[in-house]
């Protein structure tokens, strides 16, 4: 059995079917296609939930997603855990488990109820009139209370087991929504061959024709009509037909993004399919077909579990065949409601009575209710209803007055008219314009490639919803150059033309400050507190929205927001238009951030970049750091060597014997052209006229603003080529930086670049026994130091490829760094290995890399420089050339504050204690005394511990520091005050003989 | 005014809320005004406050393009801080907390200024030097920012992935706890109150269409869609759109207006009890007592006044927050938005006099400018009154870009939450 | 995301492809080691920053690498076209202000006129 209330003959599941979940650990049986809400109703479960503010009970108020009150939690298992799940639109699969949310200790009895009895406290903004005494008290004890109070359903704790895919599309006509609309528009855009991505979120298509059997389209039942175009329509070569999934966001130049729902109804998915697929479009041109929301009346008590949307009240009936009660009441101001007591009662409910807020129903429904006995009371008001935790009666009053009368109902069916879904339309930033006569708002100004249809467009009456939907998808067709295939035309019939609606709060939402007629279910939000919001100055919809929280809750004010727009519009005698209307943004409905980020995780994150030689580090146990996107041996610990112990066993050998150190990820472009030391001399401070083919030189680059950017060794290899190297974090951007100026400002220039950053693996060996090392391996080029003195670079073969090896240092030894091909790095690493390691010398990491240029007073820009700093602050005056007229930032170079006295400079710091090593970042004063806030004359950039100097080295940028050396200066530590001694920044060979080894 | 208090809200409780009076008053525009502040956000608001409050110049304008605090002040994430690197901005960033933590009771509005602890997540050696830097630079400033090992982080944060296998591991934290948030809304609303209060009249749905100026070159006033009114000074502070009106006396400034984007989550219940920060992966999320997750995303690239950008922005933010926090993987995003931020080319703001007479401007918060509203709005009521900057806004001038003696706080820190 | 058509590459492209170059038609000057404080105060930071009508530079960076110009709105994000760098400022019928009308007929190419779409 799926339910007391499922009605036999009523309905497109299929009894056969069942599946079974549980509801706070009760077990229920569910047939296939259900949806939560509609297997709940089925078993007489009206009571899912609790509100956000007042605890209030809540039961199923509509059958779509712009549910504010059934919002469950729904989980597969203990990691597959969702809360603020619609239950109207989730599917029930075999074993799913649901809970209800924001109670305590139970659903039925929820101690948080008692904010309900307090709500005359609680007005709307009352916690920002209070709560201010004592200060402290906010942050310690109101604010707790209040956010344990509020804030729904329950975090997930476990790591999300299931994945996501993306996909990036293309059509030509994007149709959102699968209703009778957009099936036309796709079916016409599609017959004229266009690509054509056709999406609805439902499970199905159909759109309104779920509910309304009473359509019949080319003679056929308008629901299965749908089901067989859509069957047409995804057997067409040209067109896609995506269901369960949702158009949430449409953003620029016609870009919009789609979320599929892959697994979430399936008992058992395939592991191998994603749990949600986030679809990216770019359509040439957009149908939007969004249709339209019903909206309920505002009266007092009107959220008891029981009352719902008429319309949701017909989907249950005739998509799901559930009785969503046994004697139902239906408060309308618009004639669609109507339909849904028709339907009920020839499905055999007692309908006690159609009670309509006009005088004038419209006749065809008023003929048809008194054909079918139906009690109509034009002119009436629901004024308020009873029921604790499910409605069971409805008080209904004439119209300006006069004596209620208690009908007993134990389901309630309420309709104020239909809000159109402009929400796509106006993310596209579409203008919406108000429509007086029918008191709607509706697409006025496009802004983007996209056309409305139906009834999201305004359009009422099946035959011109039709006949609008082929009209645009024709339309489009031919706009992205599809003409093809003939008129498509079709027909349609129904049984009511709807006339009616109203917005905002009806005779029984009272004038009464305390009557709670909800405008926002969720939120709490009612009539009064709209009212009240007015009367404390809030006349722009935006502070409404803000101040009362209206439309602000998870449905963000699908059912909302009209309502209260109308209610501020009457409070402040001043037209709807006039307020304004709030800011529709993306998404349509919630979307799981796991598919947003799709495979951007884990490894996929940011992948991560290795060099050819890091499976080989990897293996001889570095520890490795991030430097940007890539993975650099940071120090080869030994076992039970510390990383200190490490750093310093490296950083002795290196200097004793020798170290072999990975050098790739530092940056290279090849500059290449007959002007290119031209090109070289405006990028670079350095003059690069008098450097002759096979030398190399340190070279310094410039923002225009005068600021360090960048820094690298450049060989030149011939009068036109020149082998840049950059930082490794900096290698994109000076190549784009290069790059701009190329190309826009010394366009003149015959030079062309090429990033070479991953062509070479580099290799530096460095050491009095480099050269030993290296010698065997080399061909063709003299090693000899007269042949090849520091700072050169030769090209000839080496281990038999091809390598450009440059004679350079960054650690102030005699060194070299070999670059060979990307594909033979490993190799040549390998063989240089084979020789080093007998010769004494070891791997070394950046941590020893960076002590021993360190060591050496070597900078590195980004540590020792921060963008506020000059080549002159950076004691690198000698490589600003003077000769040259122009190069870039030698303007900015200029300009007062960069020449001025004063200013921060880079030099070595001592420790009086030679032990103390100082932290990075740690700030220098001259005053330890002075009180807060204390005069800094600048702060550490680098400090290590110097095995081979026997005792700690700093650098640092100091103010006016050159002019200190010697002095005195003080590092204030939380804990301790260290004394400094401002040196030159040399600390090892400061003659620099061991460079030329 | 109407004290509000919790006897207040329980007298009216008892009568339906029927005797609140409007927070402030919407008064016609006078002919003329001794000060003019164009721009009804947090900031504008707050000088108007000041001024009448310490300055004693009430005969005041707010001048409102929209609705109150429609600009920035409403479409922030309301991370409030003051642990930043230089002394100019620790200078006015300090002022501006110290303001925060009394604004409440100073405005007899519940701003819910929230000092739960903005902690700014180090992932790397560099993220570290950097991170260190600021710690001290603060301490000795006197301002408290904490270095935080991964463990301590992850215990003042539960929800952190500290695990070494992460892509970016956590190799520490600075923590300032007295950082947090505040109720953004309530800042544009309580100044307001506040300043209304005090004779200020705040002019909504008025859009400043020109600034009209003297023979001598000073100015005389504003031509607005609600006439001509004049001023004897006027104060420009409209974030994205300082650059606008500024162009209408003719003057030119360091600024580009960029979308920056947010997001918040459907709310649930308390399970992020700080704001995290992260410059290296760019996230930044904290917990509203609403229950919503509410995240920063990033700046599109190109310049736009068009409050919306593109998918992509959010879904790198995403990621990283997805990063970092894992669980989080099956939340929903509930809404997301933009809003245009006014930035200059050292991050850092301009408070200060322009080539005009009588001309002041308050512009290049980027994105940070909420944390500043008292401060800023405090100083700049300052330099409104005395026609020169308060010392301790000294350093935010506009002569800096001539100079050089820039505020590198990019440079710094990447970017300026 | 924006959908950008580069003017090398003559196809339009998304947003991911590109980045962003700042204003365009800042020329830098020849004879910039010579020019005032003020002169360098505007040329290198100060920016009309404008609501509406933006000439601006983009670079293919993810496709052909290189540098173009685009004239853009700031409010809706249309572009009005792209063209190449170097090519003179060109004159948006209706959106530039008549001042900067050309004497010839010999406007640039639209979007419009490219693409042969009406966009």
């Amino acid at each position: 059995m799926s339910g007391a209330n499922r009605i036999a003959g009523q309905g497109r599941l299929t009894p056969a079917r069942t599946a079974r979940f549980t509801f706070d650990g009760k077990t229920f049986d569910a047939l296939e296609g259900d949806t939560v809400a509609s297997a709940l109703l089925a078993n007489g479960v009206h009571l899912v939930g609790r509100s956000f503010k007042y605890h209030r009970p809540r039961g199923i108020l509509s059958a779509g997603p712009e549910e504010p009150n059934a919002l469950v939690d729904v989980s597969r298992d203990a990691a597959r855990r969702q809360p603020n799940v619609r239950a109207p639109v989730q599917e029930v699969f075999d074993g799913m488990k649901v809970e209800s949310q924001n109670r305590f200790p139970s659903l039925a009895f929820d101690i948080g109820g008692i904010n309900n009895l307090m709500s005359p406290f609680f007005a709307a903004g009352f916690y920002y009139k209070t709560f201010m005494w004592p200060k402290a008290a906010w942050e310690k004890l109101y604010e707790p209370f209040i956010r344990k109070a509020a804030g729904l359903g329950v975090a997930p704790t476990e790591e999300d087991p299931d994945h996501y895919a993306s996909r990036y599309a293309y059509c030509d006509v994007l149709v959102a929504g699968a209703g009778v609309a957009g099936l036309s528009a796709a079916l016409a855009a599609a017959e004229a061959g266009a690509r054509v991505i056709l999406v609805d979120e439902q499970p199905e298509v159909g759109g309104a024709l779920h509910y309304d059997l009473s359509v019949k389209i080319d003679g056929q039942n308008g629901y299965d009509w749908a089901q067989a175009t859509a069957a047409k329509l995804k057997a067409m070569e040209n067109v896609t037909v995506l269901t369960r999934t949702t158009a949430f966001g449409y953003y620029n130049h016609n870009f919009v993004g789609l979320v599929e729902r892959v697994t979430d109804h399936l008992a058992r998915p395939d592991r191998k399919l994603p749990r949600e697929r986030l679809w990216q479009v770019r359509a040439k041109r957009v149908i939007l077909a969004t249709g339209s929301i019903e909206r309920h009346m505002v009266f007092a008590n009107n959220d008891r579990p029981g009352i719902m949307l008429a319309s949701a009240a017909r989907t249950y009936l005739n998509h799901f065949g559930v009785a969503v009660g046994r004697k139902v009441g239906v408060y309308t101001a618009n004639d669609s409601a109507y339909e849904a007591a028709f339907d009920l009662k020839r499905a055999g409910v007692t309908v006690a009575a159609i009670v309509d807020n006009r005088e004038k129903p419209g006749e065809g429904v008023l003929a048809e209710a008194r054909k079918l006995g139906i009690e109509v009371l034009a002119g009436h008001s629901v004024v308020d209803t009873k029921g604790k935790l499910r409605v069971s009666s409805m008080s209904v009053a004439r119209n300006g007055g006069g004596s209620a009368r208690s009908i007993p109902i134990d389901a309630l069916l309420m309709s104020a008219g239909w809000t159109p879904s402009v929400h796509l339309f106006s993310q596209s930033r579409g203008k919406v314009a108000y429509d007086a006569a029918t008191g709607r708002f509706l697409p006025g100004t496009y802004a983007q490639d996209c056309l409305s249809v139906g009834s999201c467009n305004g359009t009422d009456g099946l035959q011109a919803t039709i006949e609008e939907g082929l009209a645009a998808g024709e339309l489009m067709a031919r706009a992205t150059g599809h003409e093809g295939g003939g008129k498509v035309e079709l027909s349609g019939e129904n049984a009511f033309e709807w006339t009616g609606g109203m917005a905002g709060s009806g005779e029984g939402a009272g004038v009464d400050t305390t009557v709670k007629a909800f405008v926002d279910f969720q939120n709490d939000v009612c009539a009064k507190d709209i009212r009240l919001a007015v009367r404390e100055g809030m006349h722009s919809i935006e502070h409404i929205k803000r101040f009362t929280t209206n439309g602000m809750a998870t449905d963000q004010g699908k059912l909302s927001n009209i309502h209260g727009l109308a209610i501020a519009s009457e409070v402040l005698n001043r037209e709807i238009p006039k307020i304004g209307l709030t800011t529709f943004r993306a998404p349509y409905t919630p979307v799981t951030f796991g598919a947003l980020i799709s495979h951007s995780r884990g490894d996929l994150f940011d992948p991560a970049r290795k060099t050819p030689m890091h499976a080989w580090e990897e293996a001889h146990g570095a520890v490795f750091e991030d430097v940007g996107n890539w993975k650099r041996a940071w120090y080869y610990p030994r076992s039970g060597e510390t990383m200190h112990d490490a750093v310093n066993r490296e950083c002795r050998t290196v200097r004793s014997a020798a170290g072999v150190f990975d050098a790739s990820t530092l940056g290279k472009i090849e500059v290449v052209g007959p002007d290119a030391a031209e090109f070289m001399n405006l990028m670079y401070t350095n003059g690069w006229d008098t450097l002759k083919p096979g030398r190399c030189r340190y070279g310094i680059m410039l923002r225009e603003d005068g600021f360090i950017y960048d820094d690298g060794v450049v060989g030149r290899l011939s009068e036109d080529r020149f082998h840049v190297t950059t930082t490794t974090g900096g290698a994109p951007r000076v190549m784009h930086h290069m790059e701009d100026y190329l190309q826009t400002e010394f366009p003149h220039l015959k030079v062309w670049l090429t990033s070479t950053t991953e062509q070479w693996a580099v290799i530096a060996v460095q050491g009095p026994k480099a050269r030993e090392i290296l010698e065997p391996l080399v061909e063709g080029i003299d090693m000899s130091n007269e042949a090849f003195p520091h700072m050169s670079v030769r090209e000839g073969k080496f281990c038999g490829v091809p390598t450009r090896l440059f004679r350079m240092s960054f650690t102030g030894e005699a060194g070299y760094e070999v670059n060979v091909p990307a594909d033979y790095g490993e190799a040549v690493w390998e063989a240089i290995w084979a020789r080093a390691e007998p010769l004494g010398a070891c791997a070394y990491g950046t941590e020893t890399m960076h002590v021993l240029r360190a060591e050496k007073g070597y900078i590195i820009v980004g540590q020792d420089t921060d963008g506020t700093v000059t080549p002159y602050d950076a004691s690198l005056a000698w490589a600003v050339s003077k000769k040259k007229t122009d190069f870039v930032g030698i303007r900015g170079l200029k300009r007062p504050d960069l020449v001025k006295e004063g200013r921060k400079q880079l030099v070595g710091l001592l420790t009086k204690d030679p032990k103390v090593v100082l932290e990075e970042g740690a700030q220098i004063v001259a005053d330890p005394n002075e009180p807060k806030p204390m005069t800094m004359l600048g702060h550490v950039t680098s400090s290590y511990w110097s095995e081979n100097c026997g005792r700690s080295i700093a650098m640092a940028l100091v103010a006016g520091g050159q002019a200190r050396m010697g002095q005195t200066l003080y590092v204030p530590m939380p804990d301790r005050t260290i004394a400094v001694e401002v040196s030159d920044m040399v600390f090892v060979d400061k003659e620099g003989g061991r460079l030329n080894g | 005014m109407r004290k509000y208090s919790v006897f207040a809200v329980a007298r009216e409780a008892m009568r339906g809320h029927k005797g609140w009076e409007p927070q402030w008053a919407s008064p016609e525009p006078r002919k003329e005004y001794d000060v003019i502040i164009v721009g009804g956000g947090g900031h504008g608001l707050g000088a108007a406050y000041y001024l009448a409050k310490e300055h004693g110049i009430t005969n005041v304008a707010v001048i409102e393009k929209g609705w109150l605090g429609g600009g920035n002040t409403g479409r922030n994430t309301t991370i409030i801080r003051s642990n930043y690197l230089y002394d100019e901005s620790m200078d006015i960033y300090e002022h501006s907390l110290k303001l925060w933590e009394g604004l409440s009771q100073d405005l007899n509005y519940n701003v819910m200024y929230s000092p739960r602890g903005v902690m700014m997540l180090s992932h790397n050696v560099h993220d570290k030097q950097s991170f260190q830097r600021h710690v001290h630079a603060n301490r000795l400033h006197g301002i408290d920012n904490e270095w935080l090992t991964p463990q301590q982080a992850k215990d003042y944060c539960p929800p952190l992935d500290i695990s070494a296998t992460a892509r970016y591991p956590i190799n520490g934290a600075a923590l300032q706890r007295r950082g947090g948030t505040a109720r953004h809304d309530a800042v544009a609303w309580g100044y307001a109150r506040a300043a209304s209060d005090r004779g200020v009249h705040i002019i909504q749905n008025c859009e400043v269409k020109g600034i009209r100026r003297g023979p001598d070159g000073a100015v005389t006033g504003v031509e607005t869609s609600k006439g001509f009114i004049g001023a004897r000074k006027i104060a420009v502070s409209a974030s994205g759109h300082n650059s606008v009106i500024m162009a209408m006396a003719d003057v030119k400034l360091p600024l580009h207006s960029v979308p920056l984007q947010a997001l918040v989550s459907e709310p649930m219940k308390p399970i992020f009890p700080c704001v995290v920060m992260s410059n290296s992966v760019h996230a930044y999320i904290s917990q509203s007592d609403k229950g919503e997750l509410v995240i920063g995303a990033g700046t599109d690239q190109y310049n736009s006044y068009s409050q919306t950008g593109g998918l992509q922005i959010i879904t790198h933010t995403l990621d990283a927050i997805c990063e970092l926090f894992p669980m989080f993987r099956r939340v929903k995003m509930m809404r997301q938005w933009g809003g245009i931020t006014d930035n200059t080319p050292d991050r850092s703001a301009i408070q200060g006099v322009t080539p005009v007479q009588n001309l002041f401007v308050n512009c290049g918060w980027g994105t940070g400018g909420f944390k500043a509203t008292p401060g800023s709005a405090h100083l700049f009521a300052h330099l409104i009154a005395k026609g020169e900057p308060h010392k301790l806004a000294s350093g935010l001038t506009l002569d800096r870009f001539r100079t050089g003696r820039l505020i590198d706080e990019a440079a710094a820190a990447a970017v300026a939450h | 995301m924006l959908l950008i058509y580069c003017p090398y590459c003559e196809e339009e492209r998304s947003e991911l492809e590109f980045r962003h170059g700042g204003d365009a038609h800042i020329a830098r000057p020849t004879n910039i080691a010579d020019i005032s404080d003020a002169e360098f105060e505007d040329y290198f930071f100060l920016r009309d920053n404008p609501k509406g009508l933006i000439f601006e530079r983009w670079r293919h960076i993810h496709g052909c690498g290189r540098f173009f110009n685009a004239a853009r709105d700031t409010v809706s994000d249309k572009f009005y076209m792209s063209y190449k760098a170097g090519e003179p400022k060109p004159y948006i019928p209706g959106v530039s202000p008549a001042s900067e009308k050309p004497l010839s007929e010999n406007v640039g190419e639209t979007y419009e006129a490219t693409e042969g779409t009406a966009k």
